[in-house]
């Protein structure tokens, strides 16, 4: 007797979460608005996320038995990093793109870097960048929903355009903005189905607002003074409805491993992102700025960190 | 001095509400097992094994050599240092051996081991204290051996006599009683809220204080309302409802919870006007100035998968372990694991010859579903051991700068702010360890700093 005791550092005592049960969290939170990217673009987009998916699960098996690791397949973070690159690609996508890009966000971006939780960018984004500068065509090659998919514009390449005076076309309602009734990647479009899964990661305590309120708080403050023919004239509410803001508000610019830790850095995160997706809407040459903005905000995610680290309990002030 | 409007209003109305409440910690379950176990004294055992360090501070040197005769109450070690805690016989009986031995912290300390006569003859020494001002009651109580019995075993003289430039005007009572299974606390409240009350008389009587609050987690409902009607006529006792928070009871954030008053990194209670005692110190100060007998007896709760039979009990300090596990009915299984307190920052341990300490609350034994934690997997920055923090510490920073020893970097995150409470550690998906790194962190500085490293 007492021999076989087990003898460890408190606590003796572990909550029930799980990484696993987060990240399978994050799927079901983004099955609303993969939904209603099949809904809009037809079942060529159900194939499309198959294939991301599938390609990032099994990059992720290789590259770990290259590396003789310990495999993680299971961890389901793969899968999300999957799912978030189809719904960031646009419904007629070639399926080999696709899959490559699922190779470039697991091997290059997360392995290459140390796996989960190591990756300095979103994976999903950085793949779909590095698509976008490799395969510009494919990857604007935008379809209206329904059926007939014939080709279109999204609506923020139209209010681009419409800056430039070369109007053709009607702008879609916010109504249709808000359903996803528009051209756009196959999950960005329906701002519905993406604040469902959105409530349901707030309501599981996988996320926290300061990320995704700051940056669209951001954006719509700066497409509002900037955006228009004078200042304080801009159209903000289509700029907040349209293009990849929601998805990547919610989405992607709270990814853990690219984003602070503190409520502090994650403002300032927000509202990075959110000023430089509406600059480079309202001045670069792409129409979307949202990728960009967030890699380029989650390379600056350690020195957020760095000058964000909060006073101890009780070094601010006596009294409170 | 810094002068709370709130402490003023509360003081005025009976009841005070909860106004402030900490930021972080955790919601872990309460397994209360044991709330309605009545506490049950259990008799002498053949021998006990009475370790020399009992307390923060130095440790004892014993006054008793091997073959000596002892009485209950008897002093068998003392120190002349300022900060420790005379250590008396819980027994009548012949000493056996003054060896080291193992401690329930994992090391070896100096111990008197005591072959009990069974007869209980009490000590000529013990007869209730006499005082007249405070110097003379912080003096009996030293002499009581009395520490700190919520678990960390300050000693009580010292915290009574705070240095003069620091005016107390807050006495807190810690009640919370935030940590999984242990229900030694409650039992007090609800079998003697009397003695609590007259504890709390005394300190007003010798120290002066106008306010005192008793801190209670809203999870002990019948112990609140005992404690409200028995302090109802006394407008400076005040019983705050407290959140059922992890961790409601560190003391820190008690004091914020109670008065809104924050003590800063590396001070003390008494650097904002406050002490803080656990309830169960508070009524040992009234049966010691009735009685005179010292320190020599514990409630405990023994609880836990592999317990036959979790109750609440009476025992007789430096009882050993497997003593006290055969009283409550032996174990059901085999027992994987037994810590000496709370789940969240319990000491696991080593063998069931060590024996139970004054600030002993909780003895728990564990079967092996229980015992064994899930696998260590890698942080994926969720941020929320950095929520859980009631310190506002990053523990996942730190937990990074440990395994890299790196110890400019483990300053700059206030590593030695951490009151390892665990909370990080408990609500971590990813399963890391992150309390033990915060301890090798801060050992890692001490050996820097020890080595006139920067």
């Amino acid at each position: 007797m007492g021999n076989n005791l087990l003898v460890s550092s408190s606590p003796h005592l572990r909550s029930g979460d799980s990484t696993r049960r987060i990240m399978m969290d994050v799927v079901i939170a983004l099955l609303p608005a993969a939904g209603a990217g099949v809904y809009f673009f037809g079942v060529r987009s159900a194939l499309v996320i198959a294939v991301t998916i599938l390609s990032c699960v099994v990059s992720e098996y290789l590259a770990r038995k290259v590396m003789k690791r310990e495999q993680t397949i299971l961890d389901i973070s793969a899968v999300v990093t999957g799912l978030l690159l189809a719904l960031n690609l646009p419904p007629a996508i070639p399926f080999w793109i696709a899959a490559v890009g699922g190779f470039i966000a697991i091997v290059i971006v997360k392995q290459m870097f140390g796996g989960l939780g190591q990756n300095f960018m979103n994976p999903a984004l950085a793949a779909r960048v590095i698509l976008l500068v490799s395969w510009a065509q494919q990857m604007t090659n935008w379809v209206s929903p329904g059926p007939d998919a014939v080709s279109s514009a999204t609506p923020l390449a139209l209010i681009k355009k419409g800056q430039e005076a070369v109007v053709g076309v009607a702008l879609p309602s916010y109504l249709d903005l808000f359903i996803g009734k528009v051209g756009g990647s196959i999950g960005e479009t329906s701002v519905l189905a993406l604040l469902i899964g959105a409530a349901y990661l707030v309501y599981r305590k996988v996320i926290t607002l300061e990320i995704p309120l700051a940056f669209i708080c951001a954006t719509a403050v700066f497409t509002w003074v900037f955006g228009g023919d004078s200042l304080f004239s801009g159209n903000f509410m289509y700029h907040i409805l349209s293009g990849g803001l929601v998805l990547g508000a919610f989405f992607m610019a709270t990814d853990y491993s690219t984003s602070p830790v503190t409520k502090k850095g994650k403002i300032i995160m927000g509202i990075g992102c959110g000023l430089l997706t509406a600059i480079i809407r309202l001045y670069a040459n792409y129409p979307e700025g949202v990728s960009f903005a967030i890699i380029l905000m989650n390379i600056a995610v350690p020195l957020i960190d760095r000058y964000t680290v909060p006073k101890s309990f009780g070094g601010e002030k006596a009294v409170a | 001095m810094i002068l709370c409007t709130t402490i003023q209003l509360s003081g005025v109305m009976h009841m005070s509400f909860l106004k402030n409440m900490f930021k972080g910690g955790a919601a872990v379950p309460h397994r209360k097992n044991t709330e309605s176990c009545e506490t049950i004294k259990m008799g002498v055992p053949q021998k006990v094994v009475i370790p020399m360090l009992q307390h923060i501070g130095a440790p004892c040197e014993p006054t008793v050599k091997k073959g000596d005769t002892v009485k209950v109450g008897q002093i068998i070690g003392n120190s002349d240092k300022y900060i420790s805690s005379p250590i008396h016989s819980s027994v009548s009986g012949v000493v056996t051996d003054v060896a080291p031995m193992l401690y329930p912290g994992g090391v070896y300390v100096t111990t008197v081991e005591i072959k009990t006569d069974g007869v209980q003859e009490v000590h000529e020494s013990v007869k209730p204290p006499v005082y007249s001002n405070h110097s003379e009651f912080v003096n009996a109580i030293r002499q009581s051996g009395l520490v700190g019995l919520g678990g960390a075993g300050f000693p009580t003289h010292v915290k009574l006599s705070p240095p003069s430039d620091k005016k107390i005007d807050c006495l807190v009572i810690n009640a919370a009683e935030c940590e999984p299974y242990i229900t030694a606390d409650y039992r007090e409240m609800v079998e003697n809220p009397s003695g609590i009350v007259d504890g709390i008389k005394i300190l007003i009587d010798m120290l002066g204080i106008k306010n005192v609050f008793i801190g209670v987690e809203d999870n002990k409902p019948e112990a609140i309302k005992l404690l409200k009607d028995i302090t109802e006529a006394n407008n400076s006792i005040s019983v705050v409802k407290l959140k059922s928070r992890y961790p409601q009871g560190a003391e820190k954030m008690l004091i914020y919870s109670v008065t809104g008053r924050k003590v800063p990194p590396g001070k003390l209670p008494s650097d904002v006007g406050v002490i803080v005692m656990n309830v169960n110190s508070i009524s040992f100060i009234a049966q010691y100035v009735k009685n005179g007998m010292p320190l020599i007896k514990k409630r405990v709760t023994v609880d836990g998968s592999a317990v036959q039979r979790p109750s609440n009990v009476e025992i007789l300090i430096g009882t050993q372990l497997a003593d006290v596990f055969e009283f409550c009915g032996g174990f059901k299984c085999e027992p994987r694991k037994v810590l000496m307190g709370g789940p969240m920052m319990g000491i696991a341990q080593y063998s069931l010859q060590t024996s139970v300490l004054k600030q002993t609350n909780a003895l728990l034994a564990f079967d092996s579903t229980e015992a064994e934690l899930p696998p260590e997997s890698p942080c994926i920055r969720c941020g929320k051991c950095v929520e859980a923090c009631p310190m506002n510490l990053l523990p996942l920073y730190i937990n990074l700068n440990a395994l890299k020893e790196n110890h400019e970097e483990l300053k700059k995150y206030n590593t030695n702010d951490c009151i390892e409470c665990g909370s990080c550690s408990y609500v971590c998906p990813a399963k890391r360890h992150l309390v033990q790194s915060m301890r090798l962190a801060k050992a890692q500085l001490r050996q820097a700093a020890a080595k006139g490293g920067k």
